[in-house]
């Protein structure tokens, strides 16, 4: 073991899950250190939840290792692992009949909590919820719902919190009101592992992200993935088209330019901080009329579907 | 085996109960309903009968009230796991820490307590029934202590087997009304085993009860464990059994597949 992966919670080595003809997940690598929201992204059918089953224990890996929150990935580890560990799947999972309460009280039971009731209410309290223990969960919105599930995930005080598109299906305020609660994680300290394929989610969310699409395309922080797959480039747009932009842009720090419109320059950089106060005297020494000059920042969506697209189309 | 675990389970599948209460409430109806038949025939026998008419008389109802146990338990039984995964509550189940096991000994206890009750009490009744309102030949037939003691020793456990019964096709079905169905179906060999008891074919003697009561318990276990290797969480959640060599569970210390 590695100095790395012995400050890691999580550590994967090559899994991979076949379903009879169909593969899965192939040759999965990663890992995560305490207290890092991690996120994992790719499309539908990517395996991404296959993946977070088969480190929760639930479904067993072909091939490949991990150690979870410490732990070898082994069946005969199975349980030990779910105590350290909490999922909250897509679909929240409550029984709709029992209230909150109940609901938590079935779940501390189950991890053997020494104090549940303290543990419940700690847990409400993280997602907001200690005012709405005795509802019934069916009498609760989905967003509502999710985070019962969310207090439920938080109750054992896990190592690892995996949230398998805990946004799935909300509506943009109950959307944001989970970002919140994963904020609040963050800053509790909490190992997260989300996956998702809502990309602003993770850009938002997220310290490190992995791209999976059956296999791992990338991993990295959010804006060095970007940094990696694009050229930095200034966008410049005057009022007319340049008469000589040969000659305007033959500023230090721009390493190429091209027109994408009659009046509007695309210019390679290699630093845009440097380059576009080198950039705006020159257009103002040219006598050009600059209505504006900004960075041409790639999102991780860019990145994602450069990334997942040659996959969808490979796969047509 | 954690005892904690298990009542965890048993206090949340009796708080599922007392919230739906019609599905205790619907299982007397069907039993009520077929004895009603036979226990007017028995108030109806005259005193002057013979006692082999006598025991044929109580050998319908005797059989009937085995069949309570028996036919009970699977109808909630077969929701147990099959309906978990449809109410979408298996996958949050699966991934917290508890075994196949206990999992699966904590729903057969829950269910165990109100298929005996319910057992029991239409058995009190009929006794009761019979105690104040049949013939004598009638009450010493029915008043045959062997034949008590069977009823008493018998009806728990074969409500368990049937438990187990329903549990297992619990497992394995696609869909909670195939596993009620063939549940239902599994438990009828039983019957076969009943009716000798109650139409006294074979003569029921308090050591030949306490044999069978004690082969049933024996049976019991095993289905408990036979339910436990069948549990499978991979074939529940997405269809596909493991093959994987890590998807092997220890065989060395729990009986569980997870």
């Amino acid at each position: 073991m590695t100095r790395a992966e012995a400050s890691s919670v999580l550590v994967v080595e090559g899994l991979s899950k076949r379903f009879g003809d169909r593969l899965a997940v192939s040759e999965v690598s990663f890992s995560l250190d305490a207290g890092e929201v991690f996120g994992f992204l790719g499309p539908n059918g990517a395996g991404k939840t296959t993946t977070v089953r088969m480190l929760a224990t639930v479904i067993a890996p072909t091939s490949g290792s991990a150690i979870v929150a410490g732990i070898p990935l082994d069946p005969v580890n199975g349980l030990e692992i779910r105590q350290r560990i909490a999922v909250m799947p897509e679909n929240p999972g409550l029984y709709l009949r029992l209230t909150v309460a109940e609901n938590l009280e079935f779940f501390a039971g189950l991890h053997g909590l020494a104090d549940p009731w303290g543990r419940i209410g700690q847990a409400l309290e993280a997602v907001n919820l200690a005012g709405r223990v005795n509802d019934p969960c069916g009498s609760l919105s989905k967003g509502l719902r999710q985070r019962v599930a969310l207090a439920r995930a938080l109750l054992s005080d896990p190592t690892i919190l995996f949230l398998d598109e805990p946004t799935s299906g909300l509506d943009p305020v109950a959307t944001r009101e989970v970002h919140e609660l994963i904020d609040g994680l963050r800053d509790r300290g909490v190992t997260v592992f989300l996956t998702t394929h809502r990309l602003e989610e993770a850009e938002r969310l997220c310290d490190r992200v992995a791209i999976l699409s059956t296999s791992l395309r990338t991993i990295g922080r959010p804006d060095e993935l970007r940094d990696r797959f694009f050229a930095k480039a200034l966008i410049v747009r005057t009022a007319a088209p340049l008469p000589d932009p040969d000659r305007v842009f033959a500023v230090p720090g721009i390493e190429s330019w091209r027109a994408d419109d009659t009046a509007r320059y695309v210019l390679s950089v290699s630093d845009a901080r440097t380059a576009a106060p080198e950039v705006t005297r020159a257009l103002v020494a040219a006598g050009a009329d600059l209505l504006s000059l900004s960075e041409d920042r790639h999102s991780l969506e860019d990145v994602y579907l450069e990334l997942v697209n040659d996959d969808v189309e490979a796969q047509r | 085996m954690s005892t904690q675990r298990v009542r965890a389970v048993v206090r949340k599948e009796m708080s599922e109960f007392r919230r739906n209460r019609l599905v205790i409430g619907t299982m007397a109806l069907t039993p009520l309903v077929f004895l009603s038949i036979p226990m007017l025939t028995i108030f109806t026998v005259p005193a002057s009968t013979s006692p082999s008419q006598a025991k044929a008389a109580v050998g319908v109802v005797s059989l009937l009230l085995f069949i309570v146990p028996v036919v009970l338990p699977p109808v909630i039984a077969a929701y147990s796991v099959v309906g978990e995964r449809d109410q979408g509550t298996l996958e949050p189940l699966l991934t917290a820490p508890i075994q196949a096991s206990e999992l699966l000994l904590g729903k057969a206890t829950a269910m165990f307590m109100p298929s005996v009750g319910l057992a029991y009490a239409i058995y009190l009744v009929v006794v009761a029934s019979i105690r104040f309102g049949a013939v004598q030949v009638v009450r010493n037939v029915a008043f045959h202590p062997p034949q008590l003691l069977a009823q008493l020793l018998f009806t728990p456990l074969l409500a368990l087997w049937a438990i187990w019964v329903g549990i297992a096709f619990s497992t394995r079905a696609s869909d909670v009304r195939v596993a009620q169905q063939l549940a239902t179906l599994a438990s009828v060999p039983l019957l076969g085993f009943t009716s000798l008891i109650s139409f006294q074919l074979i003569t029921p003697s308090i050591p030949l009860a306490i044999a069978f009561a004690l082969a049933l318990l024996a049976i019991d276990i095993v289905g408990w464990r036979v339910c436990s290797r069948l549990f499978d969480p991979e074939r529940l959640l997405t269809g596909a059994s493991a093959h994987s060599p890590l998807s092997r569970e220890p065989r060395t210390n729990s009986p569980s597949v997870r």
